[in-house]
């Protein structure tokens, strides 16, 4: 694509970041007094709320019920106002459908449902502002909702999109990268064990590359867990301090 | 119509089967299927056998005032229905979860590739562009319908001729077929997509799972490649976790697999092309088999036929010893009523017989626990 120089010669991506950083994280947990778990996290200008309730009982269709294990429910929907362009639809249609599909699956990989047999737990998503990074943000932030609902996980779990440009991996993609027809990977990992739970990729990118791209997430998404560790360690340290410890 | 469930004798005797390496239809763990392509009357219809899954692919288009931010690229849409025919447990008309994710594939795997050039599909700019639809209809499931689809929507697209146009000054033309020869779509690379099932928490892989290993399957790993060794989308799918390692190892198999499909792609559009030059008939019906008493004959599987004696050996050896050769004799505890049988110690008729005779005769017999042949003697006593 001509004319936006997505890494300049020094080095220098369009937001003034090096190729590997990662934006700013900036989280909190429990905005939401009702609900079971919630989180709020803003990563550079992408900004998504995450609500979870559960584990309850089934509601809806009782035949979707696992005997042995929680069903995880999850919805993503983006507000109107979060694109550029206002969205008609915020959710219903397939790329909605596709994403709650992949934060269902990269949850159901990481809760350990076993110990909920026969319930629901539900996870929404909705994103705020959308400035790159989508599903990854979106994991980030259901991470940190489900760990304030206080249910069990094997690990944290953290996404990251990096895109590949002049043979350099990019950390943390944002908007105007991803759709400088930039090839990108979004996966979602559990770092200590390095288990990666979701991986996906768009647009061309040569088979020789492909291990240099998934290195750099995996690296990026050890950084990202290691933030959010600290985002979780703090607001304890900050209940505890209310609860008079 | 709900899906019947997998019984659990089924599914454990699979899950042994991948463990020992072994799959349904004597395949290897990186095998695929027999492919087949053949081409419908139009240009654009194309239909793929991949083993006992078929899909058919139809491509059509029309011109249409093109997206508000692409005003000089054409439209390409595309769709992939799972009708009832291919399995009961399809519903028509509802979006299910697997609809939407073989949608999205497709159309990550085409779209985002970039494999066609859409700014040859601009005919005015800003006010008509060409949009192609490409419907593949999934006619039977036998597993793996991401790659038949992905196949089958290649090649009708390589195949598709569209018709020509001629613009003079602000008036457009459209030929039709007759008046002028259609133009073909440029297309730059051919995605394909390669489907692994991973198997018990990703210890084992199987290429092209068919619907039984589907089933069982923990998850799916689809990586979608052209020739030239460029991966065009990987998408995981299922609660699976992976690690780096074995989706490299995945690409590494993709890229083999994806270079034999391309060829057969090529192969089976040029033998098309020379049969509509010697002006053959090509279509539906003539990829059906012919209705005769050879219609319902298979192809032959090859399988691993070499030490076959010697392996039967060997398990006979290493085996239990061989059940006796003779049964135990029938044992009648009312006139009318027989056993035999291993069990019948447990099923305790004999306390309740108040035939005295027959339940000392037995009784003894059970002490003794002799086994007889079953003729000539048992003619004997059971009378």
């Amino acid at each position: 694509m001509a004319g936006i120089e997505l890494l300049s010669d020094q080095g220098y991506r369009l937001d003034g970041r090096k190729a590997t950083e990662l934006r700013k994280v900036q989280a909190r947990l429990g905005v939401f007094a009702q609900a079971d778990g919630s989180a709020y996290l803003e990563q550079g200008n992408t900004k998504v709320l995450a609500v979870v309730y559960g584990p309850h009982e089934m509601r809806g269709s009782r035949s979707r019920t696992l005997h042995d294990r929680a069903v995880i429910n999850c919805q993503y929907s983006m507000a109107t106002f979060s694109t550029a362009e206002r969205k008609r639809r915020p959710h219903g249609d397939r790329k909605s459908t596709e994403m709650s599909l992949h934060l269902k699956q990269t949850f159901e990989a990481a809760v350990m449902t076993q110990l909920f047999p026969r319930s629901q737990i539900d996870i929404y998503v909705k994103i705020l502002q959308s400035d790159g990074g989508n599903y990854s943000v979106c994991v980030n932030a259901a991470t940190l909702a489900v760990i304030d609902a206080g249910i069990p996980m094997r690990d944290y779990v953290c996404a990251c999109t990096v895109g590949f440009v002049d043979e350099t991996p990019l950390a943390d993609l944002c908007y105007a990268e991803e759709s400088g027809g930039v090839s990108s990977l979004a996966l979602a990992l559990l770092p200590r064990g390095g288990q990666i739970a979701l991986v996906q990729m768009d647009a061309r990118l040569h088979q020789d590359h492909l291990e240099a791209l998934i290195e750099a997430a995996t690296t990026a998404c050890k950084g990202v867990s290691k933030v959010l560790d600290e985002v979780v360690r703090q607001h304890l340290q900050e209940a505890s301090v209310l609860t008079g410890e | 119509m709900k899906e019947t469930p997998l019984s659990n004798c089924e599914r454990d005797f699979l899950l042994r089967a991948i463990e020992e390496k072994k799959r349904l239809d004597g395949r290897q763990t990186y095998d695929y299927r027999k492919l087949k392509i053949t081409f419908g009357t139009d240009y654009g219809c194309c239909f793929v056998d991949l083993g006992q899954t078929r899909v058919m692919a139809q491509v059509s288009c029309e011109l249409v005032a093109p997206k508000e931010n692409r005003p000089t690229e054409g439209i390409l849409f595309f769709n992939i229905e799972l009708s009832p025919m291919a399995s009961p447990s399809f519903e028509q008309g509802r979006q299910s979860e697997l609809s939407v994710k073989l949608n999205r594939q497709l159309e990550r795997c085409l779209r985002n590739s970039k494999c066609i050039d859409t700014e040859s599909l601009c005919v005015v700019s800003g006010e008509k562009v060409w949009q192609v639809r490409v419907d593949v209809h999934t006619l039977n499931n036998d597993g793996n319908l991401m790659d038949a689809a992905s196949v089958a929507a290649i090649t009708a697209l390589c195949h598709f001729r569209r018709p020509d146009v001629a613009i003079q000054g602000e008036e457009v033309t459209v030929f039709s077929p007759e008046e002028r020869d259609p133009i073909p779509l440029s297309v730059y690379h051919m995605p394909i997509s390669v489907s692994f099932a991973f198997f018990q928490q990703g210890t084992f892989l199987l290429v092209d799972p068919c619907e039984r290993e589907e089933r069982v399957m923990d998850g799916l790993l689809m990586i979608a490649m052209n020739k030239h060794r460029e991966i065009c989308s990987i998408q995981s799918s299922g609660g699976i976790m992976l690690l780096k390692d074995q989706v490299m190892r995945c690409s590494k198999i993709a890229s083999v697999k994806v270079s034999e499909i391309t060829e057969l792609i090529s192969q089976a559009l040029l033998n098309d092309k020379a049969a509509r030059k010697a002006g053959g008939k090509c279509g539906f019906a003539e990829s059906m088999p012919q209705d005769r008493i050879t219609a319902l004959k298979m192809d032959q599987t090859d399988v691993e036929m070499t030490n076959v004696s010697q392996t039967g050996s060997g398990v006979i050896l290493q085996g239990d010893e061989a059940p006796p050769p003779t049964v135990p004799s029938p044992v009648v505890p009312v006139p009318g009523v027989g056993q035999v049988g291993q069990g019948l110690q447990s099923w305790g008729l004999e306390e309740e017989e108040e035939d005295d005779d027959d339940e000392e005769e037995e009784k003894g017999y059970f002490e003794e626990e002799e086994v007889v042949i079953l003729y000539p003697e048992t003619t004997e006593k059971s009378k």
